[in-house]
């Protein structure tokens, strides 16, 4: 390499190194690899019924079209899918942050007995997948009559384990100094947590807030099990419905997927750093 | 001091401490019920016949002990599923792996450009819905249209029928878990190499290492307890196989890519053999916190010397 007060003395010192073409090729082809699937999606939904299965197979639509995208609201329940979709994944959302929000507070800056042996006992529950608990969990949500309505569907995402723990250790940098002084001043708990807390962990919520609502849309296994009526189906599970009927018709399931996946992309997208600041934490747990 | 003065301060702590209580009890209490109480009930529903007939009145309902259990071992459909979910698990995992662990490399490379692009582009995948995805790679693997296919034929590969074979079914999921689920600990493990001390590269270099020296004595070594953890947490996650071959193949074709949890799914709440289907999610749990105990212990040991 020349240095940069130096003058390149020969034309090769323009071009990219071999090694940094190399790296650069294939990081290229990664990113191909990682997007072609999701870029092949969006030209299909836009191709005529049929259009896909021709030989050899189209990239792209000969004439863009809206027609899948009609269908699937006007014959396919789309819609009412997707309001579901929504409803829910908000819903979880807005609940769960309360519960775990409180709680991870709690478990960082408020005194009570046995709190560090219980915080542990959680911990160690993290181990056990949640699949464990779904059959009894189904008889239970039968017995108080939420089998097969929205309660049913978000009431094991209303708190998570997880959850806490990341807004705990995010909790923990708060200064005592700061409650104590909210506390002298004559504040109770109850304000000082919804007035000095809350702006402080305004950070972490968002990141918890994007990962709930990325986990409850993307959920297929619980939604299957507990909803029958199909009016109440979310959207994976709904595209999962129809996938199975729709065998042949490429492109309606591709501007199914497109509905379904678009959402979380934008979401993500928009928030990506309070994602990938808590997919960090998370990771450190171990 | 006066005693009130001293009186006062301790009630008000008893007092912050009941407050403390509201603040954790309504979490507590929802992870207690759905969750921990289901735990303990999904054992002991595995040690009775509960079945359909059970889910109608439960006076149908008898203890049978490790009937189960005993019952699920001797059967082959549960061991083909374990064969499976193991296979997935065996290939899966490394693969996976191997391309975090290439594309963080990449990523953190100093000639790598446009990273932040290059960074959202691969994790992509990670964000998106399964059963989405798991749908585009169905017609992506199709035998006569797909896209894959299509690129094996020019260079002379004849038509393979992916989801179709039971040959070739499972690599088909793998490729695709593989697509799906490398960007995640891509970003954990971009994080650890970025926490590399340079001056260790520095000393390499001077010291006369090569490219692949560095990483193989520098790089590898610090990155070594990053590396343990995310095979663990990749391990547990893999093992909970079930919304791709739900979608992609049903299981098939000849049930070579049923999982052991697709089989608790089909025995649970499509046949209603739900003691039977508790036995499959506990011995699903406790072989993935046998895996897991393993490994930590070996990594405590490997990294305490």
């Amino acid at each position: 390499m020349t240095n940069a007060s130096q003058k390149p003395r020969w034309w090769s010192d323009y071009l990219p190194r071999p090694a940094a073409l190399l790296v650069n090729g294939l990081l290229l082809a990664g990113a191909a690899f990682a997007l072609f699937p999701l870029l092949w999606m969006l030209a299909a939904s836009f191709m005529a019924p049929g259009e896909a299965s021709t030989y050899p197979p189209p990239l792209l639509p000969a004439h863009p079209t809206l027609a899948n995208y009609r269908e699937l609201f006007t014959h396919a329940g789309m819609g009412r899918y997707l309001a579901n979709s929504i409803l829910l994944a908000a819903a979880a959302t807005a609940l769960s942050l309360v519960f775990n929000v409180m709680a991870g507070y709690a478990f960082a800056k408020l005194r009570f007995r046995g709190r560090e042996r219980l915080f542990r006992l959680m911990l160690g529950a993290l181990v056990i997948p949640g699949q464990v608990a779904m059959v009894p969990l189904f008889l239970l949500l039968k017995q108080m009559g939420l089998v097969d309505t929205y309660g049913g569907v978000i009431v094991p995402a209303l708190a998570s384990i997880f959850g806490i723990f990341l807004v705990r250790q995010y909790a923990l940098s708060i200064p005592d100094d700061l409650l104590e002084a909210a506390r002298i001043d004559g504040a109770s708990e109850w304000k000082i947590f919804r007035a000095v807390v809350v702006p402080l962990l305004s950070p972490i919520i968002v990141t918890l807030a994007v990962f709930t609502l990325l986990g409850t849309w993307n959920d297929f296994m619980w939604p299957l099990i507990v909803l029958s009526d199909q009016n109440l189906y979310t959207l994976p599970v709904a595209l999962a419905s129809l996938s199975r009927e729709h065998v042949q018709d490429n492109e309606l399931m591709m501007a199914g997927s497109v509905l379904t996946t678009l959402p979380v992309l934008i979401v993500f997208l928009a928030l990506q750093r309070y994602y990938m600041q808590g997919l960090m934490m998370g990771a450190v747990k171990g | 001091m006066t005693g009130r003065e001293r009186v006062a301060p301790s009630r008000r702590r008893a007092r912050r401490r009941q407050v403390a209580w509201c603040f954790v009890a309504p979490a507590l209490i929802v992870i207690a019920v759905f969750f921990v109480i289901p735990v303990v009930a999904a054992f002991a529903i595995s040690l009775t016949d509960f079945d359909i007939y059970a889910l109608a009145d439960p006076s149908n309902l008898r203890v049978v002990g490790f009937r189960n259990y005993v019952e699920l071992l001797e059967r082959p459909l549960f061991w083909k599923a374990l064969g499976n979910t193991l296979y997935f698990v065996a290939a899966g995992v490394p693969l996976s792996l191997a391309a975090s662990l290439g594309a963080a490399l990449l990523l953190n490379s100093r000639l790598a450009r446009f990273q932040p692009f290059f960074r959202t582009a691969l994790f992509a995948p990670v964000v998106t819905t399964v059963v989405a995805v798991a749908v585009i790679w169905r017609y992506l693997l199709g035998t006569r249209y797909g896209l894959l296919n299509y690129a094996l034929s020019s260079v002379g590969i004849a038509p393979i029928d992916w989801l179709g074979d039971p040959r070739f079914a499972m690599p088909a999921i793998i490729l695709f878990a593989v697509w799906k689920n490398f960007g995640y600990n891509m970003i954990i493990l971009l994080a650890g190499l970025q926490s590399i001390p340079n001056e260790l590269y520095e000393a390499a270099r001077i010291d006369g290492a090569s490219a692949f020296a560095r990483l193989r004595f520098v790089t590898l070594p610090m990155l070594a307890p990053i590396l343990s953890i995310v095979a663990i947490l990749t391990i547990a996650g893999y093992f909970q196989l079930f919304a791709e071959p739900y979608v992609m193949t049903q299981g098939g074709p000849l049930q070579s890519t049923l999982s052991v949890l697709y089989l608790m799914y089909e025995e649970g709440f499509k046949y209603w053999n739900l003691g039977n289907a508790s036995a499959v999610a506990f011995l699903l749990f406790v072989l993935i916190f046998g895996v897991t105990l393993l490994q930590t212990r070996a990594a405590r040991e490997q990294f305490a010397r």
